[in-house]
């Protein structure tokens, strides 16, 4: 079976912190960062970028669209 | 293998929609106003509807949703939505209008008028965002606010011999034969958007060609209204809310067809 590998892009000034990706992800990838941006929200980031698959969940529930997706197989 | 060969546009598989502005939402955090906004730009987008599309957003949170997608908008007084949405679709009826109405106004201070649009078969989609609450003036207590639920105005919970039952909306608009499409759906996690996404797409699809009101309710939260963080409000509307909103189709016939409750 190919691999798939896959990463998320955070607009990081978008992002609230609401959590809901972290919720969503299969793979426990996303993380909230310690850091804040500048609305004081902390964003969110990829803690286990190696285990991403690329199924775009977390774009799909991320209320304010700052996740962008990609994915590949190989 | 390095995460920059991975991001190119060539692996792109999910991102902002064109039809959706690049400026961050007013919106709390966690707010299901967001995804549902996302998903009518991206089907616009996808069904290339963007220049015959009218947007009627009422007094409510959305009433900014000018700013987030890139179509035509008019605003209504509350809960007029539907009666100027019909004065739209009506004078322009090769356009493609929809309302998009929270609970208090739709189902509160303009039940009349949804009502009378949804007998007339109006060519119109109905966006019905149900929270349970009031959410932009400070979470009173609406029609859909399910019994014993604490809002700022019914402290010790709602009390069903004083304030009345929660109303099923969406039920009751499926009984009245001007509408082709009636469901209630749900954002809160991805397999419910993407869902979502399909019902909402039908429902617009139904409105092209005609066949009278698509009416399509979202079960939503309201975290800062409930007094919740977002991820808690989605597991509470999922204990609370889900069961007596149930998801699903209601209706699917034509215009003046027979009712088939499923």
């Amino acid at each position: 079976m190919a691999k798939v590998r896959g990463a998320v892009v955070v607009d990081n000034e978008g992002c609230k912190g609401c959590g809901l990706c972290v919720e969503a992800c299969p793979e426990d990838v996303l993380r909230l960062n310690r850091e804040v941006n500048s609305r004081g929200y902390h964003y969110t980031y990829m803690e286990n970028p190696e285990q991403c698959i690329g199924c775009a969940n977390c774009g799909v529930v991320c209320p304010d669209t700052c996740i962008t997706v990609y994915r590949m197989k190989i | 293998m390095v995460l920059k060969d991975l991001i190119k546009p060539e692996n792109l598989v999910y991102g902002k929609s064109k039809v959706q502005e690049d400026v961050y939402m007013h919106y709390c955090p966690g707010c299901s106003h967001g995804v549902v906004h996302k998903i009518l730009s991206e089907l616009i987008e996808e069904l290339g509807i963007q220049e015959k599309t009218v947007g009627v957003a009422p007094v409510g949170c959305a009433v900014f949703a000018y700013n987030y997608i890139d179509i035509d908008w008019q605003q209504a007084s509350h809960g007029r939505a539907p009666a100027v949405a019909t004065g739209i679709s009506r004078m322009y009826p090769e356009n493609f209008v929809f309302t998009y109405q929270g609970d208090g106004d739709l189902a509160s201070i303009g039940a009349g008028e949804i009502m009378h649009a949804c007998n007339r078969g109006e060519n119109i989609l109905v966006v019905f965002i149900n929270n349970g609450i009031y959410g932009m003036t400070g979470g009173q207590m609406a029609p859909t606010t399910l019994e014993g639920m604490v809002t700022s105005t019914t402290p010790t919970g709602r009390n069903v011999d004083l304030n009345g039952y929660p109303m099923k909306i969406t039920n009751l608009m499926a009984q009245l034969p001007g509408t082709s499409y009636v469901t209630r759906q749900a954002v809160h996690t991805a397999a419910a958007a993407r869902k979502c996404k399909r019902s909402l797409k039908k429902a617009i699809e139904n409105v092209l060609a005609k066949k009278g009101t698509s009416f399509v309710e979202v079960v939503s939260t309201c975290n800062s209204g409930w007094k919740m963080t977002p991820v808690a409000a989605n597991i509470w509307m999922e204990m609370n809310m889900i069961p007596y909103y149930p998801l699903g189709d209601i209706k699917d016939s034509v215009k003046g067809g027979h009712i088939i409750e499923k």
